[in-house]
């Protein structure tokens, strides 16, 4: 399995300018996005609105065809969202890069196991579902190895990324907050993909 | 005695959307609609995104949004209830001037409706803050630009409630 910061830094490092619409424990203020990007006014980040990470990456992707958008989403989350498979796959996007942190946990509630987890096979859901191109990594080495076949792909392409679960137990009025909040990238994302 | 014309045609929907330089059409085809979507395939201006349920309609037009296009929501009121977390989570919580066509099921201008999609739809609109405008006519379908423009003055979504099944 794959540690959560590792595999975001990895992604960050290859981005190549491209946009990261990130949720869940890919956005966790303390190990994900937040605390690693390294081009943050390219940054998405979505709390609050579980499961649509993929819809506005897609949005993103058919309004700048020309650049990349990587979308680093969680299992809960895209459960709650199953249907953002088709409709990406359907009107498929060539610049689009679906990540799935698959943790099998609601993290941020406390650990709760997702229904499914451990049985349900998101990389074949995926090829199912009509992703041009599908992935599955189970350690850091292979990704590592792998990244840059993935992100060429023509998309929409999709990445199951098997990462180790990190519960976050803190009550909610003590978690640290991030800076950078939706509000403040809807502000920021347009000057910055020049859309202003 | 001429009585009134009563019928909304799916082209003055069109050139509405084109007059506001709308560039996509997010939605979900309600039981009305094929007139128009038989437009909408052919109308070179606008994409059309389907999806597969309509709160996706939310978060795609946020994005594209924010990537500098001026999408419209179509979708029918019961929609709008499945939608419910991703327009209090994106469309309001970062005002979005949003413009969103509801399919009005159930609405009756005699007042009863045993159709609680059309009970509701209002109700919810008011406790959202979200205004609306009723077209049923050609002659109404003016209050989309209405919409249009107040959305983007006030920077808020707006609802345009389609009260009446298209004419051919």
């Amino acid at each position: 399995m794959i540690d959560n910061a590792d595999a975001v830094r990895l992604l960050d490092s290859k981005r190549n300018g491209a946009v990261i619409v990130s949720t869940m424990t890919a956005n966790n203020v303390r190990f994900g996005l937040p605390s690693i990007t390294t081009d943050e006014k390219l940054d998405f980040p979505l709390t609050g609105c579980m499961g649509k990470a993929s819809s506005i990456g897609l949005g993103i992707a058919l309004a700048h065809p020309e650049r990349k958008v990587m979308v680093m989403d969680g299992d809960g989350s895209l459960l709650t969202n199953l249907g953002t498979m088709v409709t990406l796959s359907n009107k498929a996007p060539q610049n689009l890069c679906h990540i799935l942190f698959e943790n099998g946990i609601y993290a941020v509630t406390g650990g709760q196991p997702v229904p499914g987890a451990g049985r349900a096979d998101w990389q074949k859901m995926a090829a199912a579902a009509g992703y041009a191109a599908t992935f599955s990594f189970g350690n850091l080495e292979d990704l590592t190895t792998g990244i840059d076949e993935v992100l060429a792909a023509r998309g929409p392409v999709f990445m199951h990324l098997a990462i180790v679960p990190q519960i976050e137990n803190t009550p909610l009025h003590l978690r640290q907050r991030a800076r950078r909040n939706v509000q403040v990238a809807i502000r920021e994302l347009p000057e910055a993909l020049g859309s202003a | 005695m001429t009585l009134p014309e009563t019928v909304l045609h799916p082209a003055a929907i069109i050139e509405e959307l084109k007059k506001n330089q709308f560039t996509h059409v997010v939605w979900l085809p309600d039981s009305e609609t094929n007139f128009l979507y038989q437009l909408l395939i052919s109308e070179p201006s606008l994409d059309l995104v389907p999806v597969c349920r309509e709160g996706e309609t939310m978060a795609i037009a946020a994005g594209l949004w924010v990537g500098g296009k001026k999408p419209v929501v179509l979708i029918q009121n019961t929609g709008i209830f499945e939608s419910g977390d991703s327009i209090r989570g994106l469309t309001l919580d970062v005002n979005q001037p949003l413009v969103l066509l509801i399919g009005y099921r159930g609405w009756s201008r005699h007042g009863i409706t045993t159709d609680s999609a059309a009970r509701f739809i209002e109700h919810i609109l008011h406790a959202w803050g979200i205004n609306y405008y009723l077209i049923e006519t050609d002659e109404d379908a003016g209050r989309i630009s209405v919409a249009a423009e107040e959305a983007q003055r006030l920077q808020k979504p707006v609802a345009v409630l389609v009260g009446s099944e298209f004419g051919t």
